[in-house]
């Protein structure tokens, strides 16, 4: 085909131009469908529940990843701040994942339990009442909004839709109860999603107001669940590198 | 300019690309230098080179390995034994030996030795370990600890613990220190509103400002002090018959001027003093004041650096 020729026809040129810009992402990304051994073979790792799903959607709402990461990279500097670095399979059930690409503040990838629930609160109320010399913005609408939970459900039912194993069938629960045992396999299963949320909410009181569930309780269940879910101290050092 | 360049190309001295646009519009062609171009085709076949070199190349469901190799020490988890291990490079075996290489990190790691070894005691009559807890210490309090009470330590009024003075609610000794720190502290009071009449209340919180010398005994401060040592009250119960706590409950130390809990002190008058502190009996600590549990976080060793730099951030010393 002559140089000529595609320069004058501006419908081929375009055709060409998309097929050789693809082969980048191509290259890149398809493989990542077939090879599944980079995926860490990993006890603990389960969807969120309801209440930390939408605790999930608030983080992403209020734009968190702008400013904080959630991965921890293999150096030793991050090892010693951060603790274990991030595997694949933490955010296997990611859609999307919240890896982000800055640090404004400080990484989240495992900030599950580190602080107390009312430390949370009041740090995402007034972040330099705690921390003075904090940039963090001030989140006070969390406590003074009431959690919109009506479509917990079908929720998690998009998120099902791109092969997170919340049950739908009976099949699936049972599957789910085999895998997660019972208390979790109740919480991930859809037909109950909003009776699962309140009853999370209501045994575990995130937001410090026992009888209302506010945006503040499904965030700081999201929070401190963060990074929690693999004990690492049941793998020997090393054992993560062989899925690199 | 068109003449120009039709010179230029009838006389050979520079070519074109050969195709022309509206009739004369035309490209000069300028080679590239050779080197140049060579050095170019050397990147492009030094890339293939390091594709193999390095994991990279998917296979299927699996990559190409690389041929690089890391050796580095890890503790065996079955006999706690340090042992060698090679593994084939990738950033995670690298990172194993980066926390193992003796080069640049052996003091780290000999005096980590060290301290894991020894107890609080030890840590604390030797000055070369004190001198690493004071720096170790300061970067984990840094990381984990400082959220709360803040950089220095000075904790946050009425909401977490100052750790520099000398008032401790679970008590400032090495072995008290140590259990907050391993198993955290989860502080209760119960809430006496319910409990007490609104004058009662009144009379406790009386009472409790006479003991920190905030006012002077008189006749209300008297009905509190008999309710506070009574049963109808109770409170000596956990704060003790002499009302200066007990660390083993969590409760506050009353009769020093120092409000560990009640924000007393940011109160202007006497009146809203007593306001603050008769709200607080009223509402009672539930859940409300949490430290998490750390041994789950970090190392035994780093607990103890961590116990030894709080004891050493002022309080607690006796």
């Amino acid at each position: 085909m002559r140089h000529e020729h595609i320069e004058t026809n501006s419908a081929l040129m375009l055709l060409l131009i998309l097929v050789v810009i693809s082969i980048g992402g191509l290259v890149e990304i398809v493989p990542l469908f077939y090879i599944s051994e980079t995926i860490e073979k990993v006890d603990g790792v389960r969807p969120y529940t309801p209440l930390e799903s939408r605790g999930r959607d608030i983080y992403v709402r209020e734009g968190c990843y702008l400013c904080h990461s959630q991965q921890i990279r293999p150096f030793r500097d991050e090892w010693l701040r951060y603790g274990h670095y991030s595997l694949a399979a933490e955010s296997q059930y990611d859609h999307p994942f919240q890896w982000g690409s800055r640090r404004t503040g400080p990484d989240l990838a495992r900030v599950g339990g580190k602080y107390s629930n009312q430390w949370q609160v009041q740090h995402l109320k007034n972040p330099q009442s705690v921390v003075p010399q904090s940039i963090m913005p001030r989140y006070p609408w969390l406590l003074e909004h009431d959690l919109d939970y009506s479509d917990a459900g079908a929720r998690m039912r998009a998120q099902r839709a791109a092969g997170v194993p919340y049950s739908l069938t009976q099949q699936e629960y049972d599957a789910n109860l085999k895998r997660f045992g019972k208390d979790i396999a109740d919480q991930l299963d859809i037909n109950q999603a909003q009776d699962s949320l309140l009853k999370q909410a209501r045994e575990r009181d995130f937001d410090g107001f026992p009888n209302r569930v506010t945006e503040m309780e499904a965030l700081v269940a999201y929070l401190q669940v963060l990074g929690t879910m693999v004990d690492f101290t049941k793998y020997d050092e090393g054992y993560f590198a062989q899925f690199r | 300019m068109s003449e120009k360049m039709h010179e230029q190309q009838s006389t050979g001295a520079v070519q074109t690309t050969g195709h022309a646009w509206d009739g004369d519009l035309q490209e000069y062609n300028n080679p590239l230098p050779r080197w140049w171009l060579w050095c170019f085709y050397g990147t492009v076949v030094f890339s293939v080179l390091y594709w193999f070199i390095y994991p990279s190349w998917p296979v299927g469901q699996t990559w190409l390995k690389g041929f690089g190799s890391v050796s580095y020490t890890v503790t065996d988890k079955a006999t706690g034994q340090q042992k060698e291990q090679d593994y084939r490079w990738n950033t995670r075996s690298l990172l194993l030996e980066d926390l193992s290489d003796a080069a640049n990190n052996k003091q780290r790691k000999d005096m980590m030795a060290k301290v894991q070894a020894a107890d609080y005691e030890q840590v604390l009559k030797d000055p070369k370990m004190m001198e690493f807890a004071r720096s170790v210490g300061k970067g984990l309090f840094g990381d984990n600890c400082a959220a709360c009470h803040g950089r220095g330590g000075q904790g946050v009024a009425g909401l977490y613990p100052n750790l520099t003075d000398d008032d401790w609610l679970w008590g400032g000794d090495m072995a008290q220190i140590h259990q907050t720190l391993v198993q955290g502290r989860n502080g209760f009071m119960p809430a006496f509103g319910q409990v007490l009449k609104p004058e009662q209340l009144d009379d406790v919180a009386e009472y409790v400002l006479t003991l920190a010398s905030e006012t002077r005994p008189s006749d209300a401060s008297e009905r509190g002090k008999e309710i506070f040592h009574g049963q109808t009250g109770g409170c000596y119960y956990c704060h003790g018959a002499d009302a200066k706590g007990v660390p083993s409950q969590g409760a506050a130390n009353l009769t020093d001027k120092i409000w560990a809990v009640a924000d007393v002190p940011a109160q202007k008058n006497l009146p809203d003093k007593k306001t603050a502190l008769k709200n607080f009996i009223s509402s009672g600590v539930n859940n409300t004041r949490i430290m998490p549990p750390w041994k789950d976080r970090l190392s035994p060793t780093d607990i103890k650096l961590l116990a030894v730099y709080v004891r050493q951030l002022g309080g607690g010393k006796q």
